[in-house]
């Protein structure tokens, strides 16, 4: 069994500021990590390949200090990391993003390919099926639960607004995955080992054979116009005094328009 | 597209280094310059003092396909056969954008009677593709992508809006892959560009603080979904008029099969539906800490939610959370409790009618959206609240 697991470097939390007067991102001082909902798809693939056998190889696309997060989940097991990176891909959006990852996922061959929910950063869940579509292979998102796999086909259930559906699909596929599907493992000290050893291969749009015009910014459908900082409540009342005065004047407020 | 440096404006100042949340940016030979690292996220166009970083625009696209696609359209959503909510607040949502460009609203309905698309009319829309073939019934990502992308290519609208929803966040991105256009998910507002003929779309950007507005200039359809309750629906019109197309759903193969679909009742109150929720977040460090949210809105009729921090740290389930990735709400009371309030908490919430922040630091962006804002201890305020409440019940 060939698997792929597509990761992302993202920001650690939410943590993210503008800084309200220059309208500017205040990012300082924020860790990298590997996004949370990918752990749970790296965990998927290795459990797959624990049961199946095969290869688990960790695909993503940024730049290059993107390599500890591929370094990271070596860590966990998997056994090779590739890192798509070329200023050609700067700018891309999920349609170029996707087309980026389907390139290199057709180099290397997959029977299943695994990809977080969605990002913490963007928060879009976009590539995941998009990639499925380039591949011309079907995709199940939001799968929570992994029910079996033969040679040709995998059974999943796949989360819904209300409930569960249990779906069949043929390989190769690719999946989503959300947390309930799994507790990733902490990483081995063998596995550190091996991660910090592992050669990361890199590729850029010549390696994978991309189509400049479809990469990047000019293969970009979408573009940001305006960033901006939400705007504060009009009506904005800062309760003032002690614990308990600040309490009292909120009663006597919404006393005041009879939510009470 | 591209950032460049006016290299004879900069005076190596530095004060680009810092707000590059990417460290693309380093200074050589005394002034800035722009690395590989480069993602264009736009975050240093604002700060330059002598504005010498900017972005090199394109000229707008003129003619081309944009100007053969016309209308708007709505994909309406069913459940067991039944248009779920959500697709009534898109037509009002669609209603909106297509009298700003005066084109016509279409609905698409799969997997449903007539008398649903009938329904859709009153809602809406004027015209209604509809399909109650048998390989809608139950969803099928390839069947239902393959049916909606053949429309689209046949009948060229320039806007499809879907719905945020497990079934639309799941097949709308193969639609918009295989037509090769932009996909703008999680949308809070849609505006018409009226000079530029195109949709504005807003959502909170780089997970955290900030909104963006991202517009899809050159290609065809605008595709943009959007949580449920985020849009509100017109007014039902049993009087209105429309036209009602049946399409032939043919050629449509699935590789994929639900073999048994299955209903989870939700436990307790429809958070959705409350008039009051009590809502916690990281501040309050704890599961045990929530006890007194579950008081506070105990005494007041309410629910209790949380942010997606404490849904991650394991205090809350999933079907609590409030946020871009959770539920939107609009109580008559929202009553946040230790939440800072990133974008992504705020938009599923900042249209409650009244909010209550309670946070100790002052700068909390929560406080940006509160109708009352309360500077203080959790810890202190919460249970005097509770305490007065019942004081004021006489309980």
């Amino acid at each position: 069994m060939k698997i792929v697991v597509c990761i992302k470097q993202v920001p650690d939390s939410a943590e993210v500021r503008i800084n309200p007067e220059t309208g500017t991102l205040m990012r300082e001082g924020v860790p990298s990590i590997v996004n949370p909902y990918d752990m749970h798809a790296v965990e998927a693939g290795l459990r797959i390949k624990e049961q199946a056998g095969g290869s688990v190889v960790a695909l993503t696309m940024g730049p290059p200090q993107a390599e500890a997060a591929l370094r990271e989940v070596i860590s966990m097991g998997v056994d090779e990391g590739v890192l798509l990176t070329d200023r050609a891909f700067a700018g891309s959006d999920t349609l170029a993003t996707s087309y980026t990852l389907s390139a290199a996922i057709s180099k290397l061959g997959a029977d299943i390919v695994l990809c977080g929910k969605q990002a913490i950063d963007g928060d879009t869940a976009q590539v995941g099926p998009e990639i499925a579509e380039f591949l011309n292979i079907p995709h199940v998102a939001y799968v929570r639960k992994i029910d079996g796999i033969s040679e040709d086909s995998i059974r999943v259930q796949r989360a819904m607004d209300e409930g569960y559906d249990i779906v069949e699909s043929t390989l190769p596929v690719l999946l989503t995955v959300v947390r309930e599907l799994n507790e990733p493992r902490l990483p081995s000290l063998k596995g550190k080992m091996a991660a910090k050893k592992a050669e990361i291969k890199r590729w850029g749009a010549a390696e994978i054979g991309a189509d400049e015009g479809k990469l990047g910014l000019k293969g970009s459908a979408t573009q940001v116009r305006k960033i901006f900082a939400p705007e504060a409540r009009k009506d904005r009342t800062m309760l003032k005094g002690t614990a308990e005065e600040q309490v009292s004047a909120l009663m006597e407020k919404l006393r005041g328009l009879k939510c009470l | 597209m591209p950032i460049v440096i006016d290299r004879d404006k900069c005076t190596g100042c530095e004060s680009c280094l810092g707000v590059c949340p990417f460290e693309a940016i380093v200074i050589k030979e005394g002034k800035a310059s722009i690395t590989e690292y480069c993602q264009m996220c736009m975050a240093c166009l604002t700060v330059c003092p002598e504005g010498a970083i900017r972005e090199i625009t394109e000229p707008a696209a003129t003619g081309g396909p944009a100007e053969d696609y016309k209308g708007v359209w709505v994909f309406a959503e069913t459940r067991n056969g039944k248009a779920a909510g959500v697709a009534y607040e898109l037509l009002g949502a669609g209603r909106s954008l297509s009298g700003k460009l005066g084109v016509t609203l279409s609905a698409v309905l799969f997997g449903a009677g007539r008398s649903e698309a009938e329904e859709l009319i009153g809602w809406g829309a004027d015209h209604v593709y509809h399909s109650n073939d048998p390989v809608f019934e139950r969803f099928n990502d390839e069947p239902y992508a393959g049916m909606l992308a053949t429309l689209i290519s046949k009948h060229k609208p320039e806007i499809v809006l879907a719905p945020a929803t497990a079934i639309g966040r799941s097949f709308i991105p193969r639609v918009a892959a295989r037509l090769r256009t932009g996909l703008t998910a999680d949308c809070t507002s849609l505006e018409i560009d009226p000079e530029r003929r195109q949709l504005l779309q807003v959502r909170p950007a780089f997970g955290g603080n900030i909104m963006a507005t991202i517009a899809c200039p050159a290609r065809r359809p605008q595709i943009a979904t959007v949580r449920p309750r985020v849009m509100k629906p017109l007014k039902y019109d049993k009087e209105r008029k429309g036209l009602i197309i049946d399409v032939e759903a043919g050629g449509l193969n699935s590789r994929t099969r639900v073999v048994q679909a299955i209903k989870e009742a939700s436990q307790g109150v429809n958070l959705q539906e409350a008039n009051v929720i009590v809502s916690g977040g990281r501040g309050l460090g704890s599961e045990a800490a929530f006890k007194m949210l579950y008081e506070l809105a105990g005494v007041l009729g309410g629910s209790v939610g949380g942010s997606r921090a404490a849904v991650d740290a394991g205090w809350l389930p999933h079907r609590l959370q409030i946020g871009q990735t959770g539920k939107t709400v609009c109580p008559r009371i929202y009553i946040a409790c230790g939440i800072s309030g990133a974008v992504q908490h705020l938009v599923g919430m900042q249209s409650s009618d009244i909010i209550v922040a309670i946070n100790k630091n002052p700068e909390a962006p929560i406080f940006n959206v509160a109708t009352y804002g309360i500077v203080g201890d959790v810890f202190e305020v919460v249970p005097l609240l509770i305490r007065k409440l019942k004081e004021a019940k006489g309980l």
